[in-house]
């Protein structure tokens, strides 16, 4: 019997679980996944939460809901991966011997990486909605804040959801406009890209929309420390910004795991080939979402997509045939822009997201990179997507891994 | 587009990245430096070598790979090309704008 090991039951590992379960002939293949948490999030909802406009509730289903029939869940902490001897110890001194890993650990934050983020004022002024503890505290912040300076901040890139602050600043001047309190509320988006952005055509639009809500936009600002006695971010450069709230996105890294087995980069992520999703130094470990290393967003969408691509190449490799699944880039990410509208926008390692219509080329019913009411019920809608569709590994109709250049315009 | 630099004809993006660094030389480097109101040191090239050597070696450059490179940390780095100095710099080494920006 051979064995495939899956480390990390998130959403790329638990996708995997599903599609290998279905496709894999298992007379002749076991399948384990491994993970020491019980509680699935649905992350798109770490945005939702602090508005109070998700309840905690909504957002958390036991991992074990997704783990498909006749795949072993290791409920165990992971130690470390020796890819020399194809085993994975577990925290409790056992080893699983495989003959395919699968990596889907995932990215994690790291307030430590910044001078002063994990200070005194963690959690009394400055916050993070990048985990679900983060996001509850701040929502509980938000209550009975009085207004005053906001400061929406990314530290560095790459980041998980890279349009996750920017929807956050969105959001934010919509719901202080509800509480009838947005003259009392300066919102500040401080970034260290030359825009709100990294793709220029995507840029525009949104920092018009920005303008537009009077959100004051820092770019190119690198941060050095937080200071928590004054209450300020500072750069390199000697620029310092001042918040009453800072909502701050730390810098993100792979897990300490990657670090621990050596197969990282500086930030714990792992050179993977960026089309097959194989690893580039161990032809049998495979690396699927946000620990890899490849040039796209780090997002769910992504990872949907790569999940088909790699369920075909794994297939290919057992066989001993070329794997002929060729990843591109694809990531499709809703934007929601405050007062019940949102943006879509889809793009690959190729093309930047363009205006045009999704999922039917000059029929949508969506629209790309303008903000539609449509948009938004499509964001709220994913949530069941997510739970019904995404985690058991269905295909979502109209929507293919590879990047349809239809119904866009490029020009 | 093109533009003139140094009383050459250079290939270069709207916002003055250049686009073939086969184009590039130390003048080109003094006149974009000059543009931007840096005068290249001998601390300016040992960063702008290292930021080419990564570049050719298809390594994705970013402020904290360079600040734990060990030719500079990220301070001087700012000292040196004040402001943008990840963009100043690979601007003066004549890199094309970072594309893996994601």
């Amino acid at each position: 019997m051979k064995r495939i090991v899956i480390i990390g039951a998130g959403t790329g590992g638990t996708m995997m679980a599903q599609h290998l379960g279905k496709e894999l002939d298992r007379k002749e293949w076991s399948l384990s996944i491994v993970d020491e948490r019980k509680e699935h999030y649905y992350q798109p909802g770490f945005l939702f939460l602090p508005f109070d406009q998700y309840k905690p509730e909504d957002i958390v289903k036991p991992i074990s809901e997704f783990i498909p029939k006749g795949v072993d869940f290791v409920n165990i902490k992971f130690e470390k991966i020796m890819p020399d001897d194809r085993q994975v110890i577990l925290a409790n001194g056992n080893t699983l011997i495989y003959d395919i890993l699968i990596i889907a650990t995932g990215s994690e934050i790291a307030p430590e990486e910044t001078e002063g983020m994990g200070g005194s004022e963690w959690g009394k002024s400055v916050f993070t909605f990048y985990t679900f503890e983060g996001a509850k505290a701040l929502r509980d912040k938000l209550k009975t804040w009085p207004g005053g300076k906001m400061v929406v901040h990314i530290t560095e890139m790459p980041i998980k959801c890279p349009v996750a602050p920017l929807e956050f600043a969105f959001q934010a001047d919509s719901f202080f406009k509800d509480k009838g309190m947005r003259d009392k509320v300066d919102i500040t988006y401080v970034t260290p890209l030359s825009g709100a952005f990294t793709k220029p055509k995507a840029t525009a639009t949104l920092e018009y929309l920005l303008k537009e809500k009077n959100i004051t936009i820092e770019s190119d600002f690198a941060i050095e420390s937080v200071d928590n006695e004054h209450k300020t971010i500072n750069d390199y450069g000697g620029k310092a910004v001042p918040f009453d709230i800072l909502v701050t996105v730390p810098t993100n890294k792979g897990s300490m795991l990657i670090e621990r087995s050596g197969l990282g980069d500086e930030l714990n992520f792992i050179p993977t080939d960026k089309t097959t999703l194989q690893s580039k130094k161990y032809p049998d470990i495979f690396v699927i979402g946000d620990a890899t290393n490849v040039p796209t967003s780090k997002a769910g969408s992504v990872v949907h997509f790569e999940a088909e691509i790699l369920t075909e190449n794994i297939l290919s490799y057992i066989k001993g045939q070329k794997m002929e699944g060729e990843f591109d880039g694809h990531a499709n990410c809703f934007i929601e822009t405050g007062g019940g509208k949102a943006l879509l926008i889809d793009f690959n390692y190729d093309h930047e997201p363009v205006t045009g219509t999704f999922p039917i080329a000059g029929v949508g019913p969506l629209r790309l990179l303008k903000e539609s009411r449509f948009n938004h019920w499509g964001k709220l809608a994913f949530k069941w997507v997510y739970w019904n569709m995404l985690l058991k590994a269905r295909p979502i109709p109209f929507v293919s891994a590879r990047m349809n250049v239809a119904g866009k315009n490029y020009n | 587009m093109d533009k003139m630099i140094a009383g050459k004809t250079i290939s270069v993006t709207e916002e003055g990245f250049m686009t073939d660094f086969t184009q590039w030389d130390k003048t080109i480097a003094d006149a974009i430096a000059a543009e931007n109101s840096i005068t290249l040191t001998s601390r300016h090239w040992e960063v702008l070598d290292y930021i080419q050597t990564e570049y050719k070696n298809e390594v994705p450059l970013s402020i904290r790979k360079i600040g734990k490179s060990g030719v500079v940390d990220i301070k001087e780095f700012y000292q040196l090309f004040p402001m943008a100095p990840l963009k100043t710099a690979t601007k003066i080494a004549g890199i094309p704008k970072k594309v893996s920006c994601i």
